[in-house]
């Protein structure tokens, strides 16, 4: 089993790649979309907003090759934070006007500022927060409902359809906090920064059952 | 729910953890790395570090120590100490911090928060302010580890910081620092009203309950100290036992299956 990290440009892979490494999984970080095909699993990571991230994505190649090798190689794929929202149809984060950026559109869905759906409380959603499971997905296998883990966004992935909400968290609205469609995944919180917890998603995204 | 944060702040110096009193003498307490270890494997919250030697010379900060804690930390933690350009956040990240924080460089370049927040997001930047009480409900800033008075007031520069992009504010009280007697309460409601971010109450924490006071009494979103942890038999995860009778959310840590 080989993890492919996709570096393309923006922030910090470090910490996943460490991460990996402590329950002994191979990784490969990629950095060119040339590359991509030599792993078996791929895991997304981003920072920064949307619009910049599909900007470096759609710039270098590496919407059409992630594509390629999730729809048609289908590999898993997971990503973490705004790497989750890039699996989005669509996202408003750094768009021009009132208009909204294009996403990977693997996972159906639109990404929105947390504020438009009438969140009160401080923005960023930023700390520990507790999730609850609404499917007993493989990703989220020995993992208990109101299990803690580390967010830290300021925008949010709404779903586009039924079932693809794997899990949410609550602060003052709802929000999404894992996806999943098929072999594509996504996690709004940090797993490579939740600890024990965040450890036992990572070991379920490369174990046989995702 | 959202979970208060209780974050151990590690002042470090080449390879040892310092701690002062009202940002002076300066008394060792312990290597860094093995502290950062510890409290990784007692799964802490998150943690605030802060290079006091970068802040006091100007030299090039010390990104293999970066480097080296994040081998060893599978927590949140912010870095902070010298930080003066988009540059060096950019190398700060790349080598495992999470978040940097900016404290004097807010002041000489009011830019350089927003240059952050754009190319980074604000979840990266934290703005970090030292105060020193003034009488009449208010608090002056002070750049430079405490030594520079910038005459700013707290509440038009937390402001300010949020503006810029801050995505958090890590408010500091010198005449409390490491006398242990407890958070300034006031000072603390005082910047929680002032933004819209989330704070982190920082500066005298000296018993269990001065965190629980800092929660209930000012709204702060987490609470950071030093001396309490290296100075005491108190612990995080004592602190959040007694938080949790109290009232107050926090994280509870994951059981193994």
């Amino acid at each position: 089993m080989k993890v492919g990290i996709i570096d393309y440009g923006v922030g910090n892979l470090s910490s996943v790649k460490r991460a990996l490494e402590e329950i002994e999984i191979n990784t490969l970080v990629i950095d060119q979309a040339g590359q991509m095909g030599g792993a078996d699993k791929y895991i997304l990571p981003g920072v920064g907003n949307f619009t910049n991230c599909m900007q470096y994505l759609n710039g270098n190649g590496w919407t059409e090759a992630i594509r390629e090798e999730v729809l048609g190689r289908k590999k898993p794929l997971l990503g973490i934070c705004v790497g989750m929202q890039l699996l989005a149809d669509s996202g408003t984060e750094g768009a021009l006007m009132d208009g909204s950026t294009e996403g990977l559109g693997l996972i159906p869905g639109e990404v929105v500022a947390i504020k438009s759906l009438g969140c009160q409380s401080r923005i960023p959603h930023m700390g520990w927060n507790s999730i609850k499971i609404i499917y007993d997905c493989p990703l989220l296998k020995g993992v208990d409902e109101g299990t803690d883990f580390y967010f830290v966004h300021s925008y949010t992935f709404v779903p586009g359809m039924e079932g693809v909400v794997q899990a949410q968290t609550d602060y003052d609205v709802t929000l999404s906090a894992v996806v999943g469609r098929g072999h594509v995944w996504g996690t709004q919180f940090h797993p490579e920064k939740s600890s024990l917890a965040g450890s036992r998603i990572l070991s379920n995204f490369v174990s046989d059952l995702c | 729910m959202l979970k208060v944060r209780v974050i151990p702040t590690l002042l470090w110096k080449e390879f040892g953890l310092v701690k002062g009193v009202g940002f002076d003498s300066w008394r060792r307490v312990g290597p860094v790395l093995p502290s950062i270890k510890v409290y990784n494997k007692r799964e802490v919250d998150e943690l605030v570090l802060v290079d006091i030697l970068a802040n006091s010379a100007n030299e090039e900060l010390d990104y293999v120590s970066v480097a080296d804690f994040s081998q060893d930390c599978f927590v949140p933690f912010s870095v902070g100490g010298g930080i003066r350009n988009p540059n060096q956040v950019q190398r700060l990240l790349s080598a495992g911090a999470d978040k940097v924080t900016i404290n004097t460089a807010a002041f000489e370049n009011p830019d350089l928060i927003s240059a952050i927040a754009r190319q980074h997001g604000v979840q990266c930047v934290v703005g970090s302010v030292d105060v020193r009480y003034t009488g009449n409900k208010a608090w002056r800033c002070f750049s430079h580890s405490g030594k520079t008075d910038t005459r700013k007031d707290v509440g038009e520069h937390v402001r300010q910081l949020e503006a810029s992009g801050a995505g958090e504010i890590l408010i500091t009280s010198i005449d409390r620092d490491g006398t242990m007697s407890g958070y300034d309460l006031e000072l603390i409601e005082t910047v929680v009203n002032a933004v819209k971010i989330p704070v982190i109450a920082s500066g005298g924490a000296g018993s269990y309950q001065d965190m629980v006071d800092a929660v209930l009494k000012t709204g702060a979103s987490a609470v950071a100290a030093a001396s309490i942890f290296h100075f005491t038999h108190l612990t995080p995860s004592g602190a959040k036992e007694v938080m949790q009778a109290a009232g107050i959310p926090i994280r509870k840590n994951y059981i193994k299956k």
